[in-house]
Formats: C-alpha cells, structure tokens, sequence
C-alpha cells in the first residue's frame, strides 16, 4: 500500500517534470561522472556551464513574451539582436570607457528595439496564424539588409573599423576596454583554482526574470497570457488583442537587444555581420527543452531549458573529446547543438483548440 | 442466416460494463424490433454513449477489459471487434459532430471511399487505382437515400454551404446510401442517432423527425439519443431511460409527459418548463436600451434591420430559426462581428465594432459558442470567472508601492471564483481546475459566473442550454432568473427552444429574415410563436 502510493506519487512527479527534461539531466549528470575520469575537470566545467548560462538566459527570456501572447516562437530573435549590436556599436563610438559603456549600449539599444519591435508586431498582427514562418524570415532579412549597413554606417572609432580602409565595421569587435566581463566580474566568487561564479551575470539574468515573472501578474501581463490562450476571448473581454501583442513582441526585441548585450560583456566579442544569424535556434530550443509549447511558458522553462541545453553543450564536447583522445571538440559541439535543436523542434507543442 | 423465428432485430442481455472497478452499466436488458424506434434518454454520464460503444464494439470497450452480459442479433449472439463489423451486419451510426468534408458535395460525402467507379484505359492498364468516379451512378446512389429522407437537399451543394441541418442529413443519407453499396449484406437495419437534434432549429428537426418516421415505416429500427424530451416523445415507439448506468424505465411513449421522463431521469422533480408566473409591466419601467436599424454581418446569422426596445428589468426572449439571424443580434451589439446602426443605452449612444466601450457601459455577453469565445479552456476557473472583470473594471488587483505597480489579488480571485462556484454549483475538484476539463453544463455555469462577475446593468444571454443535460439546464434557467429578480439586472435571452423562453422570458421577440417579425408576451399560445417563426402573421381572433 504504502510502496504503490511511492510509486504514483514517483509517477505524478515525472509526469510533471516531463520524461525527456529527466533523461537529458540524467544525461548531463552522467557527463559531470564520466569528466572526472578521462581528466577533464569538474570545477571547470560547471564554471563554464553556469557562465554559459548566464549568456544565454537573457536571450532565452526573449522567447517568453511573445509565446504568452501567442505570438509563438520568438524566431526573429535576430531583430533583437540587431537592436543590442547597434545599441554596443553606437556605444563604442561615443568611447565612454569601463562598466558606463554597457548601460550605455542598452539606452542606445532601448530606442531601436522599441521601434523595429513595434514594425515587426505590426507585421505579424497581419499574419496570424503564420507568425513562425514570417518571423524566421524577419529575422533572416533583417541580418542581410544589416550585413550592408555595417559596411555604409559612419563609424570611425579605430577599434571598430577595417584597419586598411578606415571604414566599414569589422566582422568581430572586441569590448575589452569598454564593457568585457562587466557582470561576469560584478561580485564574482572564486572557489578554488577553476571553479567561479558570475554573480553580476546570473543577478541581472534573476533582476529581469522577476521583472518578467512580475509582468505576467499584473493586468497587461494577465491579458497578455489571455490572448495566447484564447484571443477570441480576449477580445470578447475588451482587450485591444493587436496592442497587446505589439507589446510583447515589443519586450521580446528589447530582451533580444539586452541578451546578446550580456552575451557580448561575457564572451568579449561584438559578432556583426551574419553573426546574428544563428543565435535564434539555440534559444528556441533551449526554452522547448525546458517544458514550453508554442503557447505556454514559465521563467521555470528558461531555467531548466537554458541550463539543460548549455550545460549539454559545454559537457559533451569536452568529455567526448578526452574520450576519443583527438581535437574533435568543434564538430561535437555542432553535432551535439544541432541535434538538440533538432530534437527540442520535435517537441513542439501546441494547445489543442 | 438461420434466423430464430420471431427474434428480436437486436437484443443486449444482462449487459454491464465496468471502468477500472467503476461500474458504469449494469444489468442492461432490451430489446429492439424492426422499424421500432426506440428514445434513448438520460442525464449526461448516464451511461448511454458506453451502451452504444459497446454495440458498436469500439477499441476503447476492448481496451478497458470488454463487458459482461451478451449482443443479439437476429436471435444469434454476436461480438463487434470494431465498429467495421458493426456496420457489415448493417448497423449504422450518426455522430453528434459531423465528419463531413467541408469543401466536398454531398453527393461526394455520402458516398466517400464507396464511389461506384467506371473502368476506362488508364485503369486496364495500370489498375484499378485510375479508375475514375462514376458521377452519374453516384448521384444517383446519394438522391436515392436523400429521397428515402424525404427532405429537399440538393446532392451537389458543397457542405461548407449547408445550414447545419442539411449537414445532419448528408450524415444520415451516408449511413442509409450503404446499403446501395456492395460491402453490407442486408442493408441498414440498424441507426443509432445520437443526439442528432442539439444543433438543430425547431423546423430542421421537425423535418429530421419525419424523415425517422420513413425510415421506419421501411423496417429500419432506429436507437434516438436526445435531451429534447418532446421530439422522443413525438418519435418514439419506446421510450428507455437510463439514470447512473442502470436502466429505470422502458415505457411505450403512449401517454407519456415531458415532465414524467424528466422526473425518471433525474429521480427528483424538475420543472424545466414551470411558468414564469410574475407578470412584469415592462410599460412601466422606462427603455434601458434601444437599438435601431442594425444589421451584422455575422456568417449563417445575418441581422438585416434590427430595431427593438428593451425595458429596464425585464427579461426579454428572443427567438426565432436557425440562421434567421438572431444570434447576429447581441454579437453584433458587442463588437464581435462587423455591424451598423444605433445602439443607445441609457440615454448614452454607444460606439459599435468596440467589445470594450459596451463591457465599460455595463453591459455583458454570454456566448453561444462556449468554447471558442467563452472560455480559456486552459486556463482555470479563477482566470475564467475573473478576467473579464479584472480587465474592464480593475477588480482583483492589489496595489504596491503606493499605487506604482498592480498586481492580481490571489485571494480575492479565489473568494470570488470559490462564492460562484458555491452560488451556481459549479462541479469541478478545485478552482485551479482547468476549464477544459469541465463537463459542458459546468462550462456554461462557469460562463455565467464570468459575467455575472462584471456585474452588469444589461447581460445579453445566447443559447444559455445548447447542448447540456437536462438538470444542469434547469439550474442555469434558475440562476439567470434569480439574477434578474435579485439585481435587477435586464437581460436579453437568445434561443432556439421556444419553450424555454416561454418559461423563462417576459416577452419574446421573433426573428425572421433578419428583422424583428414581431413581439408577443411570453404568455401568448405557442402556436402563436410558432406561426411567427415560419414567417406568417398572427390572424388576431
């Protein structure tokens, strides 16, 4: 009696956490096992996990809004980051240095964001019911039309331009000097010679996640969920469902334009070019790993879904490689996101009507 | 066949049938003859459906462990292993919802997968794959089991065309043309109708009832579901009522009265159709509402030029035929389809095309379509009851940082949601509960709640009983009744069920063709109304 009540109560639990979110922890916790004994340090690699986790939550975040108000997956995400580079070029080229030039990157970045965001919501209020389509190939022409204007924008602080003809930004960008490892360094902990934690990073990660989490509880945020999950009703109700959802596709390019501003003061690059290209997939992903439909999401899937993917990412490369004892790591690391891409667009769920 | 002489068409014996140790039928015993029809009726989860899934022998009967007792047919005992076999010894069903092709013919759809097919060329040469349609034979084969219905449906009208009647009899034309074809044996012998009737108006399923009455003067035995206990009492030969997996009585319809089978199967004494006694003065009380020439554009619903006064207090019916456009009315009214015209509340003329500045003058809208417009279905009951009225009129919110940020009062939410949940007697195990998962008849109390909620001086109610079972139905009545009298509140009620007006409302305007035909007290004869509704004019003695 008592065993079987275990069991369903085992059962619920598993059911609530989601049978695949088990299987890739138990997959990620047997990598931390393995590391130890083909000589890839622990410390380390739990170090990079939970700074990749820093870089990329931001941008994770960025899918939530517009999958609350149902505007589905967030796959112009580089529209956002389009926002967030020229927020951090604009930056560089007022030359204010140290931890000043981040916030300013972000105020620069803010104006962009809200206005390619409300164009971008204005489009996709006359396509509904295609916004995932429509908005990967917002994303993609948004990159190529940028790819000229990098070359054709006035900037000339030397840091960023092409050394040989003096103008034309270059393909990468370094932010030392201006705002490199800004929140990485914020308070950071040393444990141990390979072990640090990111505070400044993971605290404004947890700053705009409640600011989120607390969104969704007031009114607008209340309508805001309503209107993914049944925008008839919504309407019956008196809310203005095309404002609604501008404003959230509004947020997530404004959370798009911060994240890879986080990215950026971690990483210590600026990638231009088709550098946006690729950041949409991998933060589609990793929130459907993390147990969102295409319609419902939590600052819990974030969570687990940034954690789960990035945490795979950094692990299997790097074990995989002391495993097979040749420099592989790069193809693994292709092999393993792409696969885990793949897999988490097979989970794509969506409510039944 | 080696028939037992004078053997019932179809015998179920001792039949029980359990769920995991939930017992849902037991001791089932009937029997059905040629060209009987037999009135199924009972209280939603009474256990009609599993009776006929386990006649069909549907998968889920065989998952579940089978069922006890024995099937009969033609005195030999038989056991469906799917609904395939069901149908080859000519047994037949038609669904409550449709499974039609939309963008297909009748014609099409009565005969889909079963076309007669002509050889030409192609097809000797590469099979019979490219063997074409025999259109001719085809249409043919569909107006015969049309005609066998007796009613005037055209077998090249596109379903996506038809008023939802037509759409029932393309259903039913499907089940009768299968004997034409090849695969059964002896043709249709057997038609299970569930519920066919919910989704149609009073004329549709008159002409549905007759075309029951062909089929079985032609030696068709028919099993009717229905929660419209009249039409079973009009059709049937037998009436079999069925309460909490047990049947409770099988009578001849001879004699019988609404109110009678209405007490077997709920086994306490419901008055659906008790006479609203109150006689109400609507002259007295001034015009709270006053809308002139308004047409919608509402599909299937079109309102051509609507003018109508509504008294202050009052509960006003309005009725009429399907597709005669009298859902059009308070949609329209609200915003949710294109309209025109004038609308004044209280001295106020009110902007259309705008949900929000009709909510924010107070008044509300409870929709026929449930599901589509009426409900988050997943989302909770709390966010259900509570939204709207968060939304228009900033309840439920609690206020931080001295009014800077608002957030939802969870508590408040759950007091409010818990007060209706109580009030309507809404069945549901928490008021997390998603609204999914709700019975229909919870679905609509929930619907109620949400705009009782609001609050509103005006409350527009549309087909309030679609498709809910029979005790719910009188709960619901009761609630908005109740409301009137308690609050004061006036309310607009739409539906398809005269009687149900006539219980419920003070007066009842009729809609024909888009228009007001005419408005009556609730007290007036019912052929009165019923004369209204075809369109010809009351000849006043």
């Amino acid at each position: 009696m008592n065993t079987t009540r275990i069991l369903t109560k085992v059962r619920q639990m598993v059911r609530s956490f989601g049978l695949p979110r088990i299987i890739i922890a138990l997959f990620l916790l047997s990598l931390f096992i393995l590391a130890p004994f083909f000589g890839v340090n622990v410390a380390t690699s739990l170090s990079d996990t939970l700074n990749r986790f820093g870089m990329n939550a931001v941008l994770v975040l960025a899918m939530v809004p517009m999958i609350h108000s149902g505007c589905g997956l967030n796959f112009g995400l580089p529209l956002g980051i389009i926002s967030g580079l020229l927020g951090a070029t604009i930056s560089l080229q007022v030359d204010v240095a140290g931890p000043a030039s981040f916030w300013l990157a972000i105020l620069f970045a803010t104006p962009f964001a809200l206005v390619l965001g409300w164009g971008y919501g204005q489009l996709l209020n006359r396509v509904k019911g295609g916004e995932m389509m429509i908005a990967t190939y917002v994303g993609f022409s948004s990159v190529a039309f940028m790819s000229i204007m990098w070359l054709l924008l006035p900037f000339d602080n030397p840091k960023m331009v092409w050394g040989y003809a003096g103008s034309g930004l270059r393909t990468t960008i370094s932010t030392e000097g201006y705002y490199l490892h800004v929140l990485n360094d914020f308070l950071k902990i040393r444990i141990g010679d390979h072990f640090v934690f990111p505070t400044g990073m993971i605290l404004f990660f947890t700053v705009l996640a409640f600011a989120t989490w607390a969104f969704l509880h007031t009114k607008t945020g209340t309508a805001m969920t309503a209107v993914g999950s049944n925008p008839v009703f919504a309407r019956a109700s008196g809310i203005d469902v095309d404002r609604i959802r501008t404003l959230s596709v509004m947020l997530s390019t404004w959370f798009g334009a911060v994240g890879i501003l986080v990215y950026q003061q971690s990483f210590g690059f600026i990638q231009l070019y088709m550098g946006p290209f690729y950041m949409a997939l991998p933060a589609v992903s990793a929130i459907l790993i993390g147990g969102a439909s295409v319609n419902k999401a939590s600052i819990l899937n974030v969570i687990i879904g940034t954690f789960l993917f990035q945490g795979i990412l950094t692990m299997t490369p790097s074990v995989m490689n002391a495993m097979i004892q040749t420099d592989m790591s790069e193809v693994i690391r292709i092999v393993a996101s792409n696969g885990m891409i793949l897999y988490a667009l097979t989970r794509k769920t969506e409510a039944v009507r | 066949m080696n028939n037992e002489l004078g053997a019932p068409l179809l015998e179920m014996r001792h039949i029980s049938k359990d769920f995991f140790g939930n017992e849902v039928l037991s001791d089932i015993t009937f029997s059905l003859e040629r060209g009987e029809i037999l009135g199924l009726v009972g209280e939603n989860g009474a256990g009609k459906s599993t009776l006929m899934k386990i006649l069909f022998g549907m998968d889920e009967i065989h998952q579940t462990g089978g069922y006890g007792g024995s099937v009969h047919i033609d005195g030999n005992e038989v056991d469906f292993t799917s609904p395939i076999d069901a149908l080859a010894s000519g047994i037949g069903m038609v669904h409550q919802e449709f499974s039609l092709l939309p963008d297909s013919t009748a014609t099409e759809n009565i005969l889909l997968n079963r076309e007669p097919l002509k050889h030409t060329l192609v097809s000797e040469l590469f099979g019979e794959r490219m063997n074409t349609l025999d259109r001719e034979s085809m249409e043919k084969i569909a107006q015969g089991a049309i005609d066998k219905l007796g009613v005037p449906l055209d077998g090249r009208m596109l379903v996506s065309e038809m008023p939802v009647g037509y759409k029932q009899f393309t259903e039913i034309a499907r089940e009768l043309s299968k004997e034409a074809t090849t695969e059964m044996e002896e043709g249709l012998r057997l038609l299970v109708l569930d519920e066919p009737t919910a989704v149609l108006s009073e004329q549709e399923a008159e002409s549905l009832l007759k075309a029951m009455r062909t089929l079985s003067s032609e030696g068709i035995a028919i099993i009717f579901i229905s929660h419209r206990l009249q039409e079973i009492i009009d059709v049937c030969d037998t009436i079999m009522v069925m309460r909490d997996g047990r049947i409770i009585k099988t009578v001849p319809s001879k004699g019988v009265k609404v109110t009678d089978i209405a007490h077997w199967m709920v086994g306490r004494q419901v008055d659906a159709a008790k006479r609203n006694t109150r006689t109400f003065n609507y002259e007295d009380s001034e015009v709270v509402l006053s809308i002139r020439n308004l047409w919608v554009d509402m599909p299937g619903e079109t309102v051509r030029n609507v003018s109508l006064d509504v008294h202050d207090g009052e509960i006003l019916g309005i009725g009429g035929m399907a597709g005669q456009g009298k859902l059009g009315i308070p949609n329209g009214v609200m915003g949710l389809f294109p309209s025109g015209g004038q609308v004044v509340f209280r001295g106020e003329t009110l902007p259309l095309n705008q949900p929000r500045a009709l909510l924010d003058a107070g008044i509300a809208f409870v929709s026929e379509d449930r599901r589509g417009v009426g409900l988050l279905l997943d989302e909770s009951l709390e966010w259900n009851i509570t939204f709207t009225a968060m939304q228009v009129q900033n309840k439920f919110l609690k206020r931080h940082l001295n009014g800077l940020v608002s957030f939802r009062d969870q508590q408040a939410i759950e007091e409010e949601t818990r007060k209706y949940v109580q009030q309507l007697e809404i069945r549901c195990v928490s008021t997390r509960q998603n609204a999914r998962e709700l019975s229909g008849g919870n679905q609509q109390k929930v619907c109620l709640a949400k705009a009782f909620a609001v609050h509103p001086k005006l409350l527009f109610v549309s087909e309030p009983t679609r498709g809910i079972d029979i005790g719910a139905k009188s709960l619901v009545l009761d609630a908005l009744r109740r409301y009137n009298q308690e609050s004061g509140t006036t309310i607009v009620m739409i539906s398809s069920e005269l009687e149900e007006l006539r219980s419920v409302c003070d007066r009842i305007a009729i809609i024909n063709d888009g228009k007001v035909f005419g408005i009556l007290p609730a007290t007036s004869d019912s052929a009165k109304f019923g004369l209204m509704m075809v369109g010809q004019e009351v000849q006043e003695p």
